[in-house]
């Protein structure tokens, strides 16, 4: 069970623990990750993870795909497949990709398990230790995890509500470079972004495409919660304007079920080629049994209608959040989100939303803290707030119960008000993002 | 041969320990199950005492830490419905859970703690943050350690080496709770004591020293194999392991501690063991110090674990 060093009577717990690569040493437990342990109970409303509403998804759709598929091809669905995916499949999501303007061929279409694996890839392609990956400010928790285990260095640039903002890219550009650092690519969420909310304008898309074109900067778009809209579609995705310059990922997690673990990259030619490989040499290939029940699935159901279903019950749930947030909380600040998942949320004085997040657990709230969508230790001022998957009352009981822990957090603060240094002592801590099957 | 015992093990809940509770649910869980036993992992919540009502079991362990389970509410529910599980009397559990009782108890039975003072939110609200803390430093230094009153795994503790760092600290720690306690450091041999009984008296088993590699016993240090370094039993003279297991077993018995607790002290450079706190259901995750100090007993967990269950279903607590 235990490991002891010979003659020294050390007992060390994990023998092979010097022998981990350099790129492992963040893999550590977390005191905030352990809170969102109690997350998961049902007397806790979370408003942490980034769960799917997958209830809204008819389940006699997904049935029907299923019996479909073992019927028709059970063998081929059982089998390993093509390491790029399922032809038919990558058909299908050239019909998915044309609703936000991009034209391409099958051929440069490659699926994978989850478009989280799409990011590993790009990564594992790209990046040596040291490299720069620009990326809005925040970022998503997931890309910032994978880029910091390729050892990259992230660089996070000005957004504002109009996404991105173009002068602080060409600067972040000019200013890394400088300083003679490379830069690999600029990782973007432009629709409705995990966490922000916001939706790159569409104004700036043509020049933040050109802008990276210019500097020759490859430019990696993440587009999961595109088609989620609330009020009109959003405006073209940036690959339809230079298809030579950006790789886009897509998924299924969000508009199906995440649960079949089905997402795609979408590469130039000579990329595709490596990217294949590499997820050969990954997973030999994603599940075909997955593949081919989408492909059924999209084939044989209305999906887009489906989509339209996930709309209403994501806009209900925003809804129900801002206006108890305006009830509740209005000294706070937050956007708007027009699709999507997710409220970024500012806190106003000294606040803490990591240091808080112990009192919320004891409120029975969850949230996930502003640290866990920045690489360089900001967004302590900030939160994220999911309205994905608790219903409309949960959410409002929810942001009731946030009222009186950030109440509780003032007083406080308020009562060591002038004593010295407030600001956090730091716990080295960098696992402050909830696990992917939280709600 | 002994009949295979029904045992339900209680882990999880809604403290903010939930996650080590599983932890240590799981593996009392395997090393029972691997002795022939019935086990059931229950988490409680609204259907506890109905599930326990019809798995009829013969005892309860319960593998709580946090709120509801080591501050006795748990235990002193269990007790009123007769039901015989491992662990102290309530009463016992309720005086560990407070740092600044069982500092109190196990000082007035002679054993050696920190200086220390236990303050309030209140007393900050009404004599003022910065004369509280201008006495706080006055009277400890400014090298202390900001712990919550409750709770474990060090959750909202700080060590603090300067008074700039002071009112973060408390902040943190009040993030947990409304007292706090704040105690000198003390430098020395890290160790903790587990202290078990199997039905003949308390007796404490090899004491194990803890070094962490950042020198601090952080939650990470606790839960990440390999971050922490233990010697079991602690590299200690013979007569500083003496003292320590001697302080250790008068802290357990002070309390009124029963079947498996866990006593942390720090043994200074004069040998003296000053108690530090102590668990009333210690943790037995695959990182715990308990589980190495039965293994350098001797013991094989699950032979340990079985023999106190035996034990607490021939018992019934009151509390």
């Amino acid at each position: 069970m235990t490991s002891s060093t010979p003659n020294s009577g050390a007992i060390n717990l994990d023998p092979w623990f010097s022998h981990y690569a350099e790129r492992a040493s963040g893999l550590s437990a977390s005191e905030v990750r352990a809170l969102f342990a109690v997350a998961s109970r049902p007397e806790v409303v979370s408003l942490a993870g980034g769960m799917p509403f997958v209830r809204a998804l008819p389940q006699d759709l997904v049935s029907d795909a299923l019996d479909r598929v073992m019927r028709d091809s059970g063998p081929t669905a059982l089998q390993y497949g093509s390491g790029q995916g399922v032809p038919a499949l990558r058909e299908q999501i050239l019909e998915i990709m044309a609703l936000e303007g991009i034209s391409a061929s099958s051929d440069d279409v490659v699926v994978t398990t989850g478009s989280q694996q799409a990011l590993d890839l790009v990564a594992k392609l790209f990046i040596d230790p040291g490299d720069v990956i620009l990326a809005e400010a925040p970022s998503y928790v997931g890309a910032i995890g994978v880029f910091r285990s390729y050892q990259a260095t992230m660089v996070h640039l000005e957004t504002d509500a109009d996404g991105l903002v173009p002068e602080a890219l060409a600067e972040g550009i000019r200013r890394i470079r400088a300083d003679g650092r490379t830069i690999k690519f600029l990782y973007t969420i432009p629709n409705f972004h995990n966490p922000a909310g916001v939706t790159l304008s569409a104004e700036r898309r043509p020049e933040i495409v050109r802008i990276c074109a210019e500097a020759g900067v490859l430019i990696l778009e993440d587009n999961p919660y595109g088609l989620l809209h609330f009020d009109g579609p959003v405006p073209d995705a940036l690959r339809s304007l230079n298809p030579d310059g950006i790789i886009y990922l897509g998924s299924f997690s969000k508009t199906l079920a995440p649960g079949f673990r089905v997402g795609w990259a979408l590469a130039p030619h000579a990329i595709r080629e490596k990217l294949v490989l590499a997820a050969e040499a990954a997973i030999l290939c994603p599940s075909s049994f997955s593949q081919l029940v989408i492909s059924q699935y999209l084939a044989t159901a209305d999906w887009k209608a489906q989509i339209n279903e996930f709309r209403g019950v994501y806009r209900d749930r925003r809804d129900a959040m801002l206006d108890a947030l305006g009830e509740h909380l209005p000294d706070l600040s937050w956007n708007v989100p027009n699709g999507g998942f997710y409220i970024w949320v500012t806190l106003p004085d000294d606040l803490d939303s990591k240091a808080m997040l112990p009192r919320a657990v004891t409120e029975l709230v969850a949230y996930t803290p502003g640290t866990a969508f920045f690489a360089d230790g900001n967004g302590r001022q900030n939160m994220r707030l999911s309205f994905c998957y608790p219903p409309p009352e949960a959410i409002r009981l929810g942001i009731r119960r946030l009222a009186t822990v950030i109440a509780g957090e003032r007083d406080l603060l308020e009562t060591f008000a002038g004593t010295g240094r407030l600001t956090p002592n730091g716990s080295g801590d960098s696992v402050t993002a909830p696990p992917p099957d939280l709600s | 041969m002994s009949l295979p015992l029904t045992i339900a093990i209680l882990s999880g809940g809604i403290s903010h320990e939930r996650e080590i509770s599983l932890r240590t649910g799981r593996r009392v869980a395997d090393a029972l199950s691997d002795r022939g036993h019935s086990i059931t992992l229950l988490d409680p919540d609204a259907d506890l005492f109905s599930r326990l009502d019809g798995l009829e079991p013969d005892v309860v362990w319960p593998a709580l830490h946090g709120s509801s389970g080591e501050d006795g509410a748990l235990l002193g529910l269990l007790a009123a419905r007769g039901m015989a599980y491992v662990g102290p009397a309530p009463s016992a559990a309720r005086l560990a859970w407070s740092k600044p009782v069982a500092k109190t108890l196990v000082g007035r039975a002679g054993v050696t703690s920190a200086e220390s003072l236990t303050v309030t939110r209140e007393a900050f609200r009404e004599l003022g943050a910065t004369n509280v803390l201008s006495l706080v430093i006055r009277a400890l230094g400014t090298h202390v350690v900001v712990k919550p009153s409750q709770g474990g795994s060090a959750q909202g503790v700080t060590i603090v080496n300067d008074a700039d760092a002071l009112p973060r600290a408390m902040v943190d720690a009040f993030t947990y709770h409304d007292v706090v306690i704040v105690e000198k450091f003390v430098s020395g041999t890290e160790v903790s004591a587990t202290v078990i009984d199997t039905g003949d008296g308390p007796r404490v088993l090899p004491l194990v020293e803890i070094v962490p590699l950042t020198g601090t016993y952080s939650f990470e240090a606790r839960y990440t194999a390999g971050e922490t370094t233990f010697f079991a039993p602690a590299r200690l003279t013979e007569s500083e392991l003496r003292s320590a297991e001697a302080a250790a077993l008068t802290a357990h018995t002070a309390l009124g501690l029963d079947y498996m607790s866990r006593i942390d002290l720090i043994v200074d450079e004069r040998g003296t063991a000053h108690f530090l706190e102590a668990n009333a259901l210690p943790g037995l995750t695959e990182t715990s110090s308990a589980p190495l100090a039965i293994e350098a007993a001797g013991f094989e967990a699950g032979e340990l674990y079985e023999q106190l269950a035996r034990r607490a279903a021939h018992n019934t607590v009151t509390g």
